[in-house]
């Protein structure tokens, strides 16, 4: 019998790990050969410690599981038990998916490189082996593939830039530092499918001439550092990365790197200067990274879905990936769904699903069954939409045509309960929390910030311009992301809520 | 050979383990704090001389990071996420609970020996409030649910 419990960090934070040693020590009490496999998650996080069994009719699942179910499992000789789900693929949040970059998470044990290539894997590698470095940028650039970290920068211009620049040395490295509240892509990608992001490393340095790659991991998931750290080590040994890669006679290897708790160095000219043994600081751009980026030299700065997105187009071909979509915004876009949600989780889908379908529909509404309030989208730089922003199809321009933005796809739920005053606070506390204090309006402004929502919170409403022109300032004069962005959820939430920014709301409570 | 002496051969195996790295200077941090818990003062003149370095350059990369100590931390380290998703979930009133119970307030170390530090995201935003108690995660946590955790821990 083989039986599947995931090893992802969401699952064993949900006891995935008694559950697996419940089932070794029940299969041996009844002696039964059981091969337990542990696999990444489906993305389906209520479930989870979500359970599977291979049958003569494919995996079927049971969840939520918890130690003390496991007895009963096997009573029922993994049949008609009450935590039954029935076929895993069939379940209606997961047959609903695209899984282009996350078709193998959960499925696959994910340091098999056996599994991995029975699967798909190194297709889109050996294809790109074939190429010239001109045709494999040209089929980035077809398949419409844009940034994933949030930015949505066209990736096959990026690599094309490092590909014609000249140097004695070129890098690509992974932007693998997911600070971004409500988002786990990566995370989860890093842990179930490790593989796939090592082969978009090596295509992406065939394409651009680089031999040398880095994952810059956060030092917050130490699952997924150990599971990269593994695979690459695999993928060396197995001949995939190296001198020799595959029997090319073409060489790229690549490192693991462990960030230091800076939310900061998810900007990609800081997390080069942290990459470099530096404080994370933000650089001015110019010069870009794509010409002098790590060490100084030309340097691809790509976030993990969009390197683990790069097999599968050169696996099904450009046109198959970019005739997914809506408008500019081309292929899937893994929508991870968070917060007080009832069915929160992963969910890979072409883009443009309007943002109340993905909240009501596909989430199932709040888990506390109160009325949904707001929901941020893309990360504590992402502004919050309410429940008459709901029909904003879920794309680049049209989060920002709404006075937002995508970010990495991540979405917290917040019910009415929500005090969105207080969060406007907190955007305004992180900022200043983790500002690198190169720029001005970033380092001094978060911190006039919180005064003054304070001040507005306490009655003196004649504070309410001064906060909206200290973050024009900021949006217009802040060197990176932290302090452009912090505005927007600041303003959305005043525009959103403006009763939570009086002293009345302390009466009503 | 003393305490002292012996931390300084420590330091240095490490640091002339990792020089051949390309930056090797966040890895150098990781694998001190490793080793000894926090990065000592004795470290910073070390690392500054093996990369030529002023010493004030690596102290402005060890005080810039949240991860790197200048003291050692309590028996026990329990991180908290604050970040939106956990806050969406009950995560203020955990943050409470734990300050209460440990009679400390962040970054500080209180009841048992426990530090308490913030954490900005674990990537458990679909199962918060999300926390860490000696490098093992823990979701859906909520006050009765830390108290066992830390009864289980001995805090």
């Amino acid at each position: 019998m083989r039986i599947y419990v995931p090893a992802d960090a969401a699952a064993r934070a949900l006891g995935a790990d008694a559950v697996a040693d419940a089932i070794t020590a029940e299969a041996e009490a009844r002696g039964l050969e059981v091969t337990l496999v542990r696999n990444g998650t489906r993305g389906m996080i209520w479930l989870e410690p979500l359970v599977e069994v291979e049958t003569d009719a494919g995996r079927t699942a049971f969840g939520p599981v918890a130690a003390s179910d496991v007895p009963g499992l096997f009573a029922s000789n993994f049949g008609d038990d009450a935590l039954a789900l029935g076929p895993v693929e069939a379940i209606p949040y997961f047959a609903r998916q695209t899984r282009l970059t996350f078709a193998r998470c959960g499925l696959t044990d994910p340091l098999s490189l056996a599994d991995y290539e029975a699967h798909g894997g190194l297709a889109g590698l050996r294809r790109a082996l074939g190429m010239s470095q001109a045709e494999i940028v040209t089929e980035v650039t077809q398949s419409g593939l844009r940034g994933r970290g949030g930015a949505g920068f066209p990736t096959g211009i990026k690599w094309d830039t490092v590909r014609k620049a000249e140097a004695d040395r070129k890098y690509i490295v992974c932007n693998a530092d997911e600070g971004d509240s409500g988002t786990f892509a990566d995370r989860m990608l890093m842990e179930g499918d490790p593989f796939c992001l090592i082969e978009g490393m090596a295509i992406a340095g065939l394409g651009t001439g680089a031999e040398k790659g880095f994952v810059y991991l956060r030092s917050e998931y130490p699952d997924a550092i150990r599971v990269m750290t593994a695979a690459v080590d695999i993928a060396r040994r197995a001949g995939l990365l190296g001198t020799d890669v595959l029997g090319s006679g073409r060489a790229f290897d690549m490192e693991i790197r462990v960030g230091a708790g800076a939310y900061v160095c998810g900007e990609e000219t800081s997390l080069l200067n942290s990459l470099e043994g530096k404080r994370g600081t933000v650089r001015a751009k110019p010069p870009l990274p794509a010409l002098e980026g790590a060490f100084g030299r030309p340097t691809v700065v790509n976030n993990v879905i969009s390197l683990a997105t790069v097999p599968v187009i050169f696996e099904k071909g450009a046109d198959y990936y970019r005739d997914f979509g809506l408008g500019r915004s081309r292929g899937t876009i893994p929508l991870q769904i968070a917060g007080n949600v009832r069915h929160g989780g992963l969910f890979e889908t072409a883009f443009g699903l309007p943002l109340g379908e993905i909240v009501d529909d596909i989430g199932g509404g709040t888990r506390s069954g109160r009325p949904v309030k707001a929901v941020q989208v893309g990360g504590p730089l992402g502004a919050y939409f309410g429940p008459n922003q709901f029909d904003t199809p879920f794309g680049y321009e049209e989060f920002d045509g709404q006075g937002g933005l995508i970010g990495h796809a991540g979405l917290v739920v917040f019910d009415d309960t929500a005090d969105l005053g207080a969060m406007a606070r907190f955007a305004m506390e992180f900022c200043a929390v983790e500002s690198c204090g190169k720029c001005t309006p970033c380092r001094i402004g978060a911190v006039r910030g919180v005064e003054t929502i304070d001040r507005i919170r306490q009655g003196d409403a004649a504070a309410i311009p001064l906060l909206e022109d200290l973050c024009e300032t900021m949006k217009d004069g802040s060197l990176c992301a932290l302090g452009g962005f912090t505005p927007y959820p600041v303003l959305s939430a005043l525009r959103l809520a403006p009763q939570d920014f009086t002293p009345a709301r302390e009466a009503a409570e | 050979m003393s305490d002292a002496s012996a931390d300084l051969t420590e330091i240095d195996r490490i640091i002339d383990g990792h020089r051949t790295l390309e930056g090797p200077m966040l890895p150098i941090l990781h694998a001190i704090q490793h080793a000894f818990g926090h990065i000592p003062e004795a470290a910073i003149a070390r690392i500054a001389h093996a990369l030529n370095l002023g010493r004030a350059e690596v102290h402005g990369v060890v005080s810039f990071y949240h991860d790197f100590r200048e003291t050692p931390a309590g028996t026990h380290t329990l991180r908290i996420c604050r970040a939106e998703a956990c806050q969406a979930q009950g995560g203020a009133a955990l943050e409470a609970a734990a300050q209460r119970r440990l009679a400390t307030g962040w970054h500080g170390t209180g009841t048992c020996g426990v530090t308490l530090e913030p954490v900005y995201c674990l990537g458990l935003c679909a199962c918060g409030p999300a926390v860490e108690l000696d490098g093992q995660l823990h979701g859906r946590v909520d006050a009765d649910r830390l108290e066992t955790l830390l009864k289980e821990a001995g805090a």
